[in-house]
């Protein structure tokens, strides 16, 4: 069904695609900035990944693990929070400009190509870091006790431990990183714009909003679905088995590194990337504060349809992701993983643009905002969903299948007396992501609102077009307090009184 | 002579007990049940795990709060003794120079000890082109060209088969009498101690005691001994 929706929408962009004329140059500049923004962005956030993992990795200090569950945090946190944060830090007006006045030195300008790129690296460092970190301590304890025992130096240590885990991890992590960034929309919207920094999904938006070209937005969305599918293949290939993380929080006791310049490095990366992550939120919430006590209407009232649009939206995601994941962990799984795959390679423009197109003939899209919304944000949220839950649906498919068979337990009575309960903490946790997710997202909805209706993201990016700044932080801790609080109601949830 | 004076030694909450001198050249099986702290010791000599009382001494001089690389130690683990991307004389290079420099008369010293357990002209090979006793014996050959005193055995035979590991445990006791090291083998099994040991060193309940000769006390054994053995 996921792959009907999906490739459904495919089919009427490819459909209304022919009618279009070709590639202007403006695509094709656009195509170009999409590719050098998103090779850059996954060069500088892994390559400042590995001194930040390697740090993390051999060091052991209090806080470590606060650092690391943070590093899990970008990936719930509202991108147009995120921007906000940035600009408060590295805008026009913000500390990095106004320090460097001190000194008599130009103010930074984020606009454009770099600001692009720097919004990029602070989503994806976290990611790229974790990933690698991983790949740190999924290096057997032995070894290292060897390379101690052999006296090994940090040259010895490169060639011997690091270099050929490197090589086996930084790849993976490159084409994850580089095939987020390629579907990018909020951060180019807002950061970027105009005719020299321009993503593919932001050409679809003006494609769309500013000139109603729906054929010029189908051709485009072609261009980006074959992009994406690409990149999502190579990355999934790539980083085949890469999980989300488990038990980062064990330190193997390392003998290398004690020098006080392999000290001091460490700790400067270590401070850097906490800086680099922790500034930025630590602004949101200060500049938020004074605006929080009088907010307007209209915000509660975005709020109000944020809300709506996160539960509809994780609802869809639970009905379409727990019968997905027993399928696979049954071995039914050839479609259902390729609609995986598509769901990472689909970007919600694309599937946004289709809706567009196959609903227009019949009804008012815009009045169906809502659940198109909702219902893209679940498919979104689906490959994230799905490997959550695989993992422990094949477990408890393997440990209780034969006792229920033998019990004569029915499908129905297994799903509702084993399968259910039994997924409970992870269910719990896939849905706290995809209402944070949902909660968060400047997408589809960007295509399908009217002046009229706005969610809570939406809403802050018209008071950013229209410089209310102060309003425009107020609502964004809002949005930040309504994203993680979804997600710790909806984890925790999951996980209380949920027998192991 | 290696000397633990006074010794605890830590291991996450628990502690281990060791206050024994082992003479130079001995040949020395650490047994007892499994959890009394048999690797505790072997990796306190090793300089993997901390020693909160009492101190290390080697001929002497005091090599308790050495770092592992800098002690007289060579060491085998369980698993994991080689690195699977480099080939079989890189390997073993590492016990000359972990950064691989080696200059010819040093890798002619690598494949003397190639030759020295039966591997001569094997050195461009991948560890995993070799069966798992020929993987040992390039563990081997690596302690061999290390030099050091003290040879520290953490079960590595276990996964080998009967015949093997009786096969490696008599090369280990040539390598160690040509060469004059001390060495410490921790075993679950009484027969490779009968086998290659002249003493024991029995752990039990976090308590190291002084070696005793081999056969003497397994045959004789004290009350804990036998319930371990059975």
């Amino acid at each position: 069904m996921v792959a009907a929706l999906i490739l459904g929408t495919l089919g009427a962009v490819a459909l209304r695609a022919e009618a279009g004329s070709g590639f202007a140059a403006s695509d094709w500049a656009a195509v170009r900035f999409t590719l050098t923004q998103a090779s850059l962005s996954a060069l500088l956030s892994v390559g400042l990944a590995i001194p930040v993992a390697r740090a993390l990795a051999r060091r052991r200090f209090p806080g470590r693990g606060f650092l690391i569950a943070l590093l899990g945090a970008p990936f719930i946190l509202p991108v147009i929070v995120a921007i906000l944060g940035l600009l408060a830090v590295f805008g026009r007006a913000g500390w990095l400009s106004s320090l460097l006045g001190q000194f008599g030195m130009e103010p930074v300008q984020i606009y454009g190509l770099h600001g692009v790129v720097l919004a990029h690296v602070f989503f994806n460092l976290p990611l790229a870091t974790r990933l690698i970190l991983q790949g740190w301590q999924e290096i057997p304890a032995e070894r290292f006790r060897l390379a101690a025992q052999l006296d090994a130096g940090a040259l010895a240590m490169w060639r011997l431990l690091e270099g050929p885990m490197l090589r086996r991890v930084v790849p993976g992590a490159l084409a994850v990183v580089f095939a987020i960034c390629l579907s990018s929309f909020a951060v180019a919207l807002t950061l970027g714009g105009g005719p020299r920094a321009t993503t593919i999904e932001l050409a679809i938006y003006q494609a769309f909003r500013f000139d109603f070209d729906l054929g010029r937005a189908a051709l485009l969305s072609g261009m980006q679905l074959l992009l994406t599918g690409a990149a999502a293949l190579v990355a999934l290939r790539a980083s085949a088995g890469e999980g989300f993380g488990a038990g980062l929080d064990r330190a193997a006791r390392r003998w290398d590194g004690q020098g006080a310049l392999a000290r001091g490095l460490d700790v400067f990366w270590i401070i850097l990337s906490a800086a680099f992550l922790l500034l930025p939120l630590a602004t949101i919430v200060l500049a938020g504060l004074p605006g929080l006590a009088d907010l307007k209407s209209s915000i509660w009232q975005a709020a109000g349809n944020s809300i709506l649009v996160a539960a509809v939206s994780t609802l869809i995601l639970l009905g379409l992701a727990l019968p997905m994941a027993a399928a696979v962990a049954a071995g039914r799984n050839g479609m259902t993983e390729l609609s995986g795959i598509l769901g990472l390679a689909a970007s919600p423009l694309v599937i946004g643009t289709g809706l567009f197109i196959l609903i227009y003939p019949v009804a008012d899209p815009f009045v169906l905002a809502v659940p198109v919304t909702a219902l893209v944000n679940a498919v979104m949220a689906l490959p994230f969903a799905m490997r959550i839950l695989v993992p422990r649906a094949s477990e408890v498919l393997a440990r209780y299948g034969r006792l229920s068979l033998s019990l004569d337990m029915r499908d129905w009575a297994f799903v509702r007396r084993v399968y259910l309960p039994r997924m409970r903490a992870q269910t719990g946790f896939a849905a706290g992501l995809a209402a944070a997710l949902s909660m968060g997202d400047l997408g589809v909805v960007a295509l399908f609102a009217d002046p009229d209706f706005a969610t809570l993201p939406l809403q802050i990016y018209r008071l950013m077009g229209a410089y209310r700044m102060e309003a425009a932080a107020g609502a964004a801790l809002l949005l930040l307090m309504l994203s993680m609080g979804a997600f710790w109601i909806l984890d925790r949830g999951g996980r209380w009184h949920a027998e192991a | 002579m290696l000397r633990l004076e006074n010794c605890r030694i830590m291991n996450g909450d628990y502690a281990v007990e060791a206050d024994l001198e082992i003479a130079p050249g001995a040949c020395v099986a650490v047994i007892g049940p499994s959890g009394a702290g048999k690797s505790t010791l072997v990796e306190a000599v090793a300089g993997f795990l901390p020693v909160t009382r009492g101190c290390i001494l080697w001929k002497g001089a005091d090599m308790t709060n050495r770092p592992p690389g800098k002690r007289p130690v060579a060491m085998l683990f369980q698993d994991g003794n080689l690195f699977p991307h480099l080939a079989v004389a890189q390997n073993v290079g590492l016990g000359l120079h972990a950064n691989l420099r080696l200059s010819r008369a040093e890798w002619s010293r690598v494949d003397a000890a190639l030759e020295r357990v039966g591997l001569g002209g094997m050195g461009t090979r991948k560890p995993a082109a070799l069966s798992g006793g020929q993987q040992s014996r390039v563990a081997l050959a690596r302690v061999l060209v290390q030099g050091r005193g003290i040879l520290l055995l953490d079960e590595p035979f276990a996964a080998l088969g009967p015949a093997l590991k009786a096969e490696m445990l008599d090369l280990v006791a040539e390598l160690a009498r040509e060469s004059g090291a001390t060495v410490l083998m921790v075993s679950h099994d009484p027969d490779d101690a009968r086998r290659i040991a002249d003493q024991v060193v029995l752990v039990t309940d976090g308590t190291a005691h002084p070696p005793q000769q081999t056969a003497e006390l397994l045959d004789n054994p004290p009350p804990a001994l036998k319930a371990y053995l059975g």
